[in-house]
């Protein structure tokens, strides 16, 4: 049961030390399968794990809890590695069917599956300094995966990323050193319980506030986006999929972890800035997303939208609030993942992604206007997909507390996301081609490559039609991962007493 | 000793940001350098730096710890040798990236560099 906990990190990091030491192209094709797919069983089996025994705590080489180094997989963690499983075994999928030789002779399947580890590491995390370190192997292996290419606007758009991605780094080791000098401890469980008599408060707000900062630059909040647009639409699509769907993820867990376990103590402060940040990340997000007319920048800005949606059901702070936030993340990977295979097929198909240049796909490729339609619908909210109950859960939430503002900014955001996806699906695949469209230059290759990127991009469309249905178990299990949260008796109990 | 260590911390940082904001790439760099050193002294000055001895204990002195001794605290300066490494390798990645994105733009200006922004 507990080398369970750990396979999630063994299983890629194995996988990218075999096949950096063996170079040869089909090898590391099948290594990037087996891992794929062995990493998506064993977090399905994390996940069932938690579902079945509670709380899963291993303590490396046996020591006990705030000494040593501790992996946590509580309910949160276990769906957050379950998703993770499922688009990174989609994401390799679509990497082996449409990645062009070169990228993958210089090794972007072993830069690939150290990110998923990083990923993995970040959910499973018992303490602070080691999501901090978690948080850096998923970041360097991100820089690599941006630029590894070397086109001009990889750089560029690299550049902008890491200069802003080293920022947050350094807020948060700041905000770990003084939240280590108020309680003389980073274990998790340990802090809180022994913060809420360590120091000033005042103190605490601001390692909290420093911590806001640093996983809001990762998690592209207001004010912090910026290098978001500027970046995601420059790598080859299988790897924007991959970053878009998981990494500013990884932030959004990371708020949501520090400010239910660690900074909990000033909830009207940092809550209500969360609510505040949470409203204008989602106006401005969806703002620059109509703004765009090409097609993966469009996707960019509206991950920044829907981030707006997970920060206010942590702001917002009840049961249902954080189970519609964990709802909605479950849905937004699924879903975003989803749109930017399909963003990456019609590159593929016409050479670009300016929608303007794009058009026709309605008459010649109507498998992927159905593979379009479902995803975007979702995204927009419309019943009965997955999107529709994330956002009629972190609604109801929010008129529940009173907040009806946000309610209304919430609902306003919908509409306008499905303005936004109606435009795509008017000028991609709706109206008639471009005069003069050119001969795509990296043709998708053969049957196989055909059916290696469409098969990951219908099983995600498929999940998400699926989470519709099923919206009712699977908010039952968001519920639980919420009371986790908000009352972390079982948590504490799993970490310290399990040496 | 804290005070010191606090107000060069405090220094590095107001320097590095400066530079990051400059509009030159290899300026970009320095800042980022004195950045991750300047969240470095952070740690340390806020886990509290003293003259303490290491916490190096002969066998016997197991029982000279519980008269409680006062030995420097081993944990700030393990996560700040983490944190030099992390932050060394990532400089260095800087360094390549930047240099690369010299060769291909032909200028090290980061106003320049905005064909991924449109």
């Amino acid at each position: 049961m507990k080398t369970l906990v750990v396979l999630p990190l063994l299983i890629p990091l194995l996988g990218a030390g075999t096949s950096l030491i063996f170079r040869g192209k089909a090898f590391q094709r099948g290594i990037a399968l087996g891992v794929a797919t062995l990493l998506a069983a064993a977090n399905l089996g994390v996940l069932a794990a938690v579902l079945c025994k509670g709380v899963v705590c291993v303590q490396a080489g046996n020591w006990p809890a705030p000494f040593g180094i501790t992996l946590v997989a509580d309910r949160f963690s276990g769906i957050m590695l379950a998703v993770t499983g499922v688009v990174a075994w989609a994401g390799t999928l679509f990497a082996l069917g449409t990645l062009d030789g070169r990228r993958q002779r210089f090794g972007i399947y072993p830069v690939l599956q150290l990110l998923l580890m990083g990923v993995c590491g970040s959910f499973l995390a018992g303490d602070l300094f080691n999501l901090f370190v978690w948080f850096e192997v998923m970041l360097i292996a991100s820089y690599v995966l941006m630029t590894l290419g070397g086109e001009r606007a990889q750089l560029e758009g690299g550049l902008k990323y890491v200069g802003v991605n080293l920022v947050a780094s350094a807020l948060f080791l700041s905000g770990v050193g003084i939240v280590y000098g108020m309680a003389g401890t980073l274990n998790l469980a340990h802090l809180s319980m022994r913060l809420p008599t360590a120091g000033p408060p005042g103190l605490l707000t601001t390692a909290a506030v420093l911590f806001l900062a640093a996983f809001g630059i990762k998690a592209a909040i207001f004010p912090l986006f910026f290098w978001l647009p500027a970046s995601y639409h420059t790598p080859p699509a299988a790897v924007s999929a991959v970053l878009a769907g998981l990494l500013t993820k990884v932030g959004v867990y990371a708020l949501i972890r520090t400010f239910t376990l660690v900074a909990a103590q000033d909830v009207a402060y940092t809550h209500s800035l969360i609510l505040i940040l949470a409203a204008l990340t989602m106006i401005t997000g969806v703002l620059g997303a109509l703004a765009q007319h090409e097609f993966r920048r469009v996707l960019s800005f509206h991950i920044i939208s829907q981030i707006g949606y997970m920060i206010l059901g942590l702001g917002l702070f009840s049961p249902l609030a954080l189970a519609g936030a964990i709802f909605y993340i479950v849905h937004h990977i699924i879903v975003k993942t989803c749109l930017f295979f399909v963003s990456g097929m019609a590159w593929r198909l016409r050479g670009t992604g300016e929608l303007d240049r794009l058009g026709g796909f309605y008459s010649t490729q109507p498998g992927l206007c159905a593979v379009f339609l479902i995803p975007a619908l979702s995204l927009a909210g419309l019943p009965p997909l997955s999107g529709f109950f994330a956002k009629l859960f972190l609604v109801q939430a929010s008129l529940a507390q009173g907040q009806y503002v946000l309610a209304v900014v919430a609902l306003g955001v919908s509409l306008l996301t499905l303005y936004s996806m109606n435009k795509i699906w008017t000028l991609a695949f709706w109206q008639p081609a471009a005069s003069g469209a050119k001969t795509p230059s990296e043709p998708i290759e053969g049957n196989r490559g055909w059916l290696l990127a469409a098969a990951p991009a219908v099983l995600l469309a498929v999940l998400s039609i699926a989470l519709g249905l099923g919206a009712g178990p699977f908010l039952e299990i968001c519920q639980q991962a919420a009371g986790q949260l908000l009352d972390p008796k079982e948590y504490l109990a799993a970490v310290l007493e399990s040496g | 000793m804290t005070l010191l260590l606090a107000l060069t911390s405090g220094g590095l940082f107001a320097a590095g940001w400066y530079l990051m904001m400059r509009p030159s790439a290899v300026k970009l760099v320095l800042g980022v350098a004195l950045v991750s050193h300047a969240a470095n002294l952070a740690v340390f000055a806020a886990a509290g730096a003293g003259r303490q001895p290491p916490p190096l204990l002969a066998s016997e002195g197991v029982a000279a710890l519980a008269g409680s001794l006062p030995v420097a605290d081993p944990v700030p300066q393990a996560l700040v040798l983490t944190a030099i490494v992390i932050g060394f390798g990532v400089l260095a990645f800087t360094l390549v990236l930047v240099h690369r994105a010299y060769q291909t733009v032909g200028s090290d200006d980061l106003e320049e560099m905005e064909s991924a922004d449109r």
